[in-house]
Formats: C-alpha cells, structure tokens, sequence
C-alpha cells in the first residue's frame, strides 16, 4: 500500500531526525525565554548588590535623609525623590490634556487625508533621542523660558510659592518638566489613539443619532468606555517621565536643596546619578548614588507593572505596549 | 383648527446654541493640541538643523576630533563607535529576540507565556539608565569599560522591542500555513523554521530597525560602559569606543562655543539617521503588509 520511496530504516532514522529537531528547537527557545526572566532577575539582584554598603549603612531611612553631603559623608535621597516627583508631575499636568486632545482629533476628527501623515509626525517625536532634546532644553529652550515664560510667570502669579524667582540661565525643574512634557506626550497620545479608536462604532453613531454634538458624544461615550486605558497610558508615561536620566540631567541645574519653586535648580534620582557617577570622591557616595538606582528600579518596576496589569485586564491575551 | 397648532422654531435655542459652542471650542481644542505637537516637532528639527549648518562639512564627518580640544576636527571616530556598538548589540538582541518569539507564539502554554510576556514588557520600561548600572555592575567593575560592554547594555533596551515586533508578525502569519505544512507531514521543527519563519521576514527587520533607531540615540546605557575613551578612530570593541551620543552630552555639558557647535552637528547627524531610520521602517512595514494582505 505503501507508495513512500524510502526504505522503512531510512523514513525512521528520519522521524528520529524530526524527533531531534523539534526538542532542540523547542529547548533552545525555552532557554532563550528563561534567559529573558533571568535576566530582569540579575538587573535586580546587581542593582541591589552594588548598592549594598550604603543600605545597610542608612537602611530605609536613606529614604527621608534630607541633606545629600559629599563633604561630611552624609547622604539622603528626598531631594531627589522629591524632584522627580515634581518634574513628573509638571509633565503629567501638562502632557495629560495634550495627548488625550490629540488622540481624540487623531481618531474623530482629522480628515482622512492628513490622519496619517500627522499621527506619523506625533510618533517622529517620540523618535527623537532624548540626548539631541536635551541639548536643544539647554541652548534654546531654557534661554527663551529664563527671558521670556518664567519672568512672566513669576509677575502673574508670583503669589503662589511655585512660581518663585527664575534663574538667570534657564535651567531647573521647570525645563525639565517641558522636556519630559515633549517626550511622553506623543507616547500617551499614540495609545489614546488605538483606545479612542476601538470604541464600537455603534456607539459613537448612536449618541451622534440621539443629537448628541460630537464633544457630548466624545464625553459621554468614548472616555468612559476607555478610561481605564488611558489610565495605563498616562501610567506608562510617568514610567518614562521618571526613568529618563540624559535629557533631565542636561537641563534640571543640579542641586540638593528641596524648594517649592519650579524654577530652581533640582535633581532627579536618574539625573543625579547620571551627573555624579564620574564625580563619586569615596566608596560610600557610589554606593549612596547606586542605591539611588535600586530605588529608580523599584519604581520602574513598580509603575510597569501597575501599567501592564491594568492593560491586561483589557486585552488579556495579547497585552498593550 | 388651523390656528391650534403649535408653533415649532426650527432657530436654535439658547441651549442648544451654548452646546454648539461648546463643541466648536473642543473641537478647536483638539486642532490645537496636534498643531502644537507637529509645531514642537518641527521647532526642534529647524533649530537643530540651523544651529548645525556651520558645523557641517565633509571634514566634519570624515575626521576625528582636534586632540587639544577647540574648533576643527570632526566626529568621525564617533560614528564608527556608534555604529560598531549598535551592529554588535543587534547581534546579540535580533536572535535572541526572536527566539523568545517563536516560544511564545508556537511552544508556550497559555500559562507561561503570560509571565515572559509580562517581564518583556517590564523590561522594556525599565529606565535606560538602571540597565547601564547593571551592566556597569557586571562587565566593567573590576575590568574596564569597553564598547562590548555599551553594546550588551544597548542589546538589553533591544531586546524587548524585537522580541515584541517578531511575536507581533508570528502571530500574522495565517494559520492555514501553519496548518497545511503539519498536515503534510512536516515536522514542528521544519515547519517553524521552514515555512512560518521566512514569511515573517519583512516585520522583523521592521522591527529590528525600529530597535535600531532607538537604541542608536540611547546615551544612559553607554553613560558607563564606554564614556571614557581615546577619540581616535578605532575598531576595537574590547576597549570603550567614542559613540556619537556620549559626544553630544559632554560636549552639551561644556561652556565651550566651539564644542556647542560640534554637539549641534553630531545632533543632526544623529537625528537625521534616526529619523530616516524610523520613516524606512515605516515603509517596510506599510510593504510586508500588503504582501501578507495579497
């Protein structure tokens, strides 16, 4: 019956082959998984090794140390945690508004013909290494903020203690918190777009047929229907807003002091590190600044995950970005 | 009876007409938010490009940098380190990469491809500079810094992004391929590697050029694996190699005019070849696209 040109010794010596093939196939790809969870394992156990001699010199109480001092060996990371709290936060305020505004007028608004080319140009500036916006923070941004923005700013509103005196060169907080504006909206606003566009069509068309004008319908049909996806979005954001070293480091100004101005100079955890590695005089201020990164991790590793869980509980299978 | 019926205003009330406005507004809203993203977009590219036009030249891209600091000079040993450093953490992500990919897609039960998938995507928001900890922990305490050392740390930012592009054109591949090689009698083995993967070819070189672009920018990772070396042209990535982004930074770093106008210059450079990149990576997929579509 059988038409296979082979001798039985061959065909099973072949299925012997495939037998091989498929378990080594399978194996190799297995391993390379594993190396992946291995991998975050090791970034994690590294991070925390090399900080090791300043957290069992300052334990959790590196954590609300308020004075950063080479000179007496004394260190604490409040200012720093601080000041990436608020340079994340004047990002998050401005950029939140902006990206949802330009996902929506991506997704129900723009006219077919340009929908394309300026989602394309959003993205392009998430492209642009963080290092050339940087420069651009120092030698454009932060002379025409310190001349022009910030002294407006501190007439106006100078009553309230946040808009304190600017400093003369432009960089601070405040810079910072533009540059982080400029790289997380595009990233938040690409994800409001895939959201805002997979709200039913019905819907939409159903407010719309109940005389609903289109902002109604955008209030009362899509954000609540994606409200939590954008939560993730704005998550993501902040992860990124938090993590960015280069960028911040070239405009933030430096410093230890906690100020309620955003004008002044400041440090974020990643800024700081970024500026002192080369700098750190003794063993104990490398691992103060490493234990900086440990916490950086932590955050990372925290907003992440809160990120990715919630966008898993909307698309369980395949996950967001 | 005809003078009963009511009279209908078809005019908008007061209400309706604040609605209509209210609209207007919002919707002007929206108009200005994407026009301020595409204005800051161009704002950075113009300044960019206007700042860096005296500092370009063909000397520029093909010398290495004055030795004494100052002007003159060019960027040239920084372009060969920038592109040795990322070719050699794309050999050492794109495989890899891909790897984990095909696990995931053709082998992993639903229950373990769950936690790799959720560790690629914690990976990949992982600040940039806490990898170049690690690897500043791992390869160059105790040895010395090195381009092979930048390279592992730029595979690492990588490596999710091509693991993610490759899973993301596996799970594209139509299933009847899938199905129709098995039922042939071809092996899983054969059918991966044989049929499923070669159609995916397009979107992973989509991806593994995005990737490319991304980590060609990435200056934290290199901040401590390859910041402190010799600016003359050189190959050897057993020791740190000048890199285009760390050159940037430093120099943006100096009250030096002269050494301004170089990091413009670089700037451009650099943009330019991100920009391009991720416009070609663009198209590439736009085609695999349509060749899948066909």
């Amino acid at each position: 019956v059988s038409a296979v040109p082979t001798t039985p010794s061959l065909a099973s010596r072949r299925r012997l082959g495939d037998r091989l093939g498929d378990v080594s196939l399978r194996g190799l790809t297995l391993a390379s998984a594993l190396a992946v969870l291995a991998l975050l394992g090791a970034i994690v156990w590294k991070v925390v090794d090399l900080a090791r001699p300043s957290i069992s010199k300052y334990g959790l109480s590196f954590l609300t140390g308020e004075t950063w001092d080479p000179v007496k060996k004394v260190f604490g990371a409040l200012p720093f945690i601080y000041g990436t709290a608020l340079s994340s936060l004047v990002a998050l305020v401005i950029a939140t508004p902006l990206a949802i505004a330009i996902g929506l007028w991506l997704s129900e608004l723009a006219p077919r013909g340009v929908r394309g080319v300026i989602g394309s140009l959003v993205e392009m500036l998430a492209a642009i290494p963080s290092v050339v916006l940087g420069l651009w923070g120092i030698l454009v941004l932060g002379p025409f903020l310190a001349q022009h923005l910030e002294p407006w700013l501190h007439d106006k509103l100078g009553f309230i203690p946040i808009f304190g005196a600017p400093q003369a060169t432009g960089t601070g907080l405040f810079t910072a918190g533009l540059i982080l504006t400029i790289m997380i909206v595009p990233i938040i606003a690409s994800i409001c777009r895939e959201l805002f566009l997979q709200v039913p069509g019905e819907l939409e068309e159903g407010a719309m047929a109940l005389g609903a004008t289109r902002w109604e319908m955008v209030r009362g049909v899509i954000l609540p229907a994606t409200r939590t996806g954008i939560a993730a979005a704005i998550i993501l954001g902040l992860g990124r807003a938090l993590g960015e070293a280069i960028a911040v480091t070239q405009v933030i100004g430096g410093g230890t002091r906690i100020s309620s101005n955003v004008f002044g100079p400041s440090d974020t955890l990643a800024s700081k590190i970024a500026a002192s590695y080369q700098g750190a005089a003794t063993a104990l201020e490398s691992a103060s600044l490493l234990y900086l990164a440990a916490i950086l991790l932590v955050i990372g590793l925290l907003t992440n995950l809160a990120a990715q869980v919630i966008v898993r509980r909307f698309d369980p299978l395949r996950g967001g970005r | 009876m005809s003078a009963a019926a009511p009279q209908i205003s078809l005019q908008p009330s007061g209400r309706l007409r604040r609605r209509r406005i209210v609209n207007r507004i919002m919707e002007g809203v929206g108009t200005g938010a994407a026009l301020v993203a595409v204005g800051v977009l161009v704002l950075v590219i113009v300044s960019v490009a206007v700042r860096a036009a005296p500092a370009l030249s063909w000397d520029f891209l093909t010398k290495p940098p004055n030795l004494f600091g100052g002007p003159g000079g060019g960027i040239s040993s920084a372009i060969v380190g920038s592109g040795l450093i990322v070719l050699t953490a794309t050999a050492m992500a794109l495989p890899l990469g891909v790897l984990v990919a095909i696990y995931l897609t053709e082998f992993a039960p639903r229950g373990v491809a769950a936690p790799i998938q959720l560790v690629l995507d914690v990976l990949n928001g992982l600040p940039t500079i806490v990898t170049g900890i690690f690897v500043y922990g791992l390869l160059v305490i105790g040895h010395a810094q090195s381009a092979f050392a930048g390279a592992f740390a730029l595979g690492i930012v990588m490596l999710p992004l091509v693991a993610r592009a490759a899973q993301e054109t596996l799970l594209l591949v139509p299933p009847a391929l899938r199905e129709g090689s098995l039922a042939l009698g071809v092996s899983r083995w054969r059918a991966v590697l044989g049929v499923i993967l070669p159609t995916t070819f397009g979107g992973i070189l989509t991806g593994a050029v995005l990737a490319v672009a991304r980590a060609a920018g990435e200056t934290a990772p290199l901040l401590f694996t390859t910041s402190i070396f010799n600016p003359s042209v050189s190959t050897d990535i057993t020791h740190a190699l000048p890199n285009i982004p760390v050159l940037i930074f430093t120099y943006s770093e100096q009250p030096d005019q002269a050494l301004h106008e170089q990091a413009w210059g670089a700037a451009l450079v650099l943009m330019a070849f991100v920009l391009v990149a991720s416009l070609a990576a663009k198209a590439l997929l736009a085609r695999s696209r349509r060749s899948l579509g066909r």
